[in-house]
């Protein structure tokens, strides 16, 4: 017992302590970091003081000697979802990422999250609720039963994957909480922790989004049964890279809406900011519906390229759908908008 | 002063052949060891754009160094580096074709004309191209003084090159404005400031 609350309360979790993994991983880690400062060095020469000191934050002390630890989860499946996708593997589910918390690059996620601490960890779910809501980190997996939902993930840069996530439905989670009268939007917050994500940092690495990240739906489409609150993937909690411990996903709309590591959801009566919208509001809309008659303005959105199983020329270019093909459960939500108004 | 003879040509010239290969061979390392994540196509696309236009800082600081240092024999690098934009730059082509559109030729077609930084690049290949079919010792002699008025086309791909690539990010534009600046300067250092003032005062005057 004595040993179960020490492992609870300690600041650092019982794996970092772990000393079998810690040389082998520091080396690696090592190798990767030197190589890459040789790649940016030939630059570095090149720039002003400020700047540098940015880029070589990217070699400083984020990289943990401990990976990140996932945990098997206990769930039922949803046969509703996603019978008969090919699944994309998890290997490539976990090193092809999108989190520019952790840099802008696909595989800097992977690289540079392994130390994200994600015990203790608080969501509040507040604003216009009957029972503000303040959940830990064993809460997001016992609060409401885990199903697994298979979903096609449509990035805004036109390649896609298919997912099996673990999690609940959003409208479950703001059902506990009670949705008051006047409430129009949901807004989600990712962490902000500069410690811990380098990408907040510097704005060489963060890619010049101003965090924290934030995102937002109507509450309609937040109410929505395909809105999901995923707590892990591949019937594991989630890698840090993907979102830990619990991030958003919404397979209708491109892949940014589907925001990661959230620490508050808030109901509100008008529409919130969000990330992307901020920083090129021309080009990232706030409903960011899938949509392959409505182009990005730098590259078509008419096709994808799905990410699958086998080697680099494995992938294929399939057509994108409207809505990401959930057209059936979501389309009624936008019946007199005009998608190219609202992108 | 620094003397270069033949011999340390031929050293210099291995040694750029060395500098300009040795990324591909980190490239095919990288993405056989599977540390480029899930999906490399991305990052080779980017990998390979990016030889190019350090290729391209190269070709364009010979001339400067060269005159610099007085250190004329550098200038016989010069084909060699720029023959390696070229090879990068059709990396670069190759895998966006065939990694990234999967060898879908009506999508090029369209995403050229619909796409203002696939159109810049574009544009700048084409001239690439043509400066290096007309690299060859036999075509520069047929083509006399028009050679060197065709090859002056390399200023304009230095500035069509870090248009494309400040475009084609999503928001990350730190490294694409270093080069945007990078490249300015080295034209900048060309610009004959005699020769501009004595066209000014003649114009004033």
């Amino acid at each position: 017992m004595a040993i179960n609350k020490t492992t609870k309360g300690a600041a650092s979790p019982s794996w970092n302590e772990k000393a079998a993994h810690v040389t082998p991983e520091a080396v690696f880690n090592d190798r990767r970091n030197i190589i890459k400062a040789l790649g940016l060095g030939a630059i570095g020469a090149s720039i002003p003081g400020q700047v540098q000191a940015g880029i070589f934050d990217l070699f400083g002390k984020t990289r943990s000697s401990t990976p990140f630890v996932t945990r098997p989860l206990s769930f039922s499946p949803n046969t509703a979802f996603g019978q008969g996708e090919v699944l994309t593997p998890e290997q490539k589910v976990i090193s092809h990422n999108n989190f520019y918390e952790f840099g802008t690059s696909k595989t800097d996620p992977i690289d540079n999250a392994q130390g994200f601490k994600v015990d203790p960890w608080v969501l509040k779910i507040e604003g216009l609720v009957d029972t503000p809501l303040t959940l830990d980190l064993d809460d997001l997996t016992r609060l409401l039963p885990l199903e697994e939902r298979i979903y096609r993930l449509r990035c805004v840069e036109a390649w896609s994957m298919v997912i099996p996530w673990v999690g609940f439905s959003l409208g479950a989670l703001l059902k506990k909480a009670g949705v008051k009268a006047g409430a129009t939007h949901v807004a989600f917050e990712t962490l902000f922790d500069p410690d811990q994500m380098p990408g907040q940092r510097s704005r060489l690495m963060g890619g010049g989004i101003h965090y924290p990240y934030v995102e937002g739906l109507r509450l309609d489409e937040a109410m929505n049964e395909l809105t999901f609150m995923a707590v892990g993937l591949y019937g594991k909690t989630l890698p840090a890279q993907n979102g830990a411990p619990i991030r958003l996903v919404v397979p209708w709309k491109y892949g940014f809406k589907s925001i990661k590591s959230v620490v508050r959801i808030r109901v509100m009566d008008k529409q919130p900011p969000t990330s992307w919208n901020q920083l090129a509001s021309h080009e990232y809309g706030f409903f960011a519906n899938v949509n392959p008659a409505v182009d990005h303005p730098r590259w078509s959105q008419a096709t994808e390229r799905r990410i699958g199983e086998g080697g680099l020329f494995s992938a294929t270019r399939i057509a994108t759908l409207p809505f990401n093909g959930y057209g059936e459960q979501v389309a009624h939500l936008y019946k007199n908008m005009d998608l190219k108004q609202y992108y | 002063m620094l003397r270069l003879k033949a011999s340390h040509v031929m050293a210099i010239k291995s040694l750029f052949h060395l500098l300009a290969l040795l990324p591909i061979g980190y490239l095919v390392w990288t993405v056989l060891a599977g540390r480029a994540g899930g999906d490399p196509v991305q990052y080779i696309i980017h990998f390979t754009g990016m030889g190019a236009l350090n290729a391209l800082v190269a070709v364009l600081l010979v001339s400067p160094v060269a005159k610099r240092f007085k250190l004329g024999v550098l200038i016989q690098t010069r084909r060699l580096l720029g023959l390696y934009v070229f090879a990068y730059a059709t990396l670069h082509i190759c895998a966006f074709i065939s990694l990234d559109l999967l060898f879908e030729w009506s999508l090029l077609a369209s995403e050229v004309v619909k796409r203002p930084y696939i159109l810049v690049g574009a544009s700048g290949y084409v001239l690439l191209l043509l400066l290096a079919i007309t690299s060859v010792n036999r075509v520069k002699r047929k083509m006399g003084r028009r050679w060197q008025t065709l090859h002056n086309g390399v200023y304009l791909i230095a500035i069509l090159a870090p248009i494309h690539f400040y475009w084609s990010v999503k928001s990350e534009v730190i490294e694409p404005s270093i080069y945007l600046i990078l490249f300015g300067a080295l034209l900048f250092v060309r610009l004959n400031w005699r020769q501009l003032k004595k066209r000014f005062q003649v114009r004033a005057s």
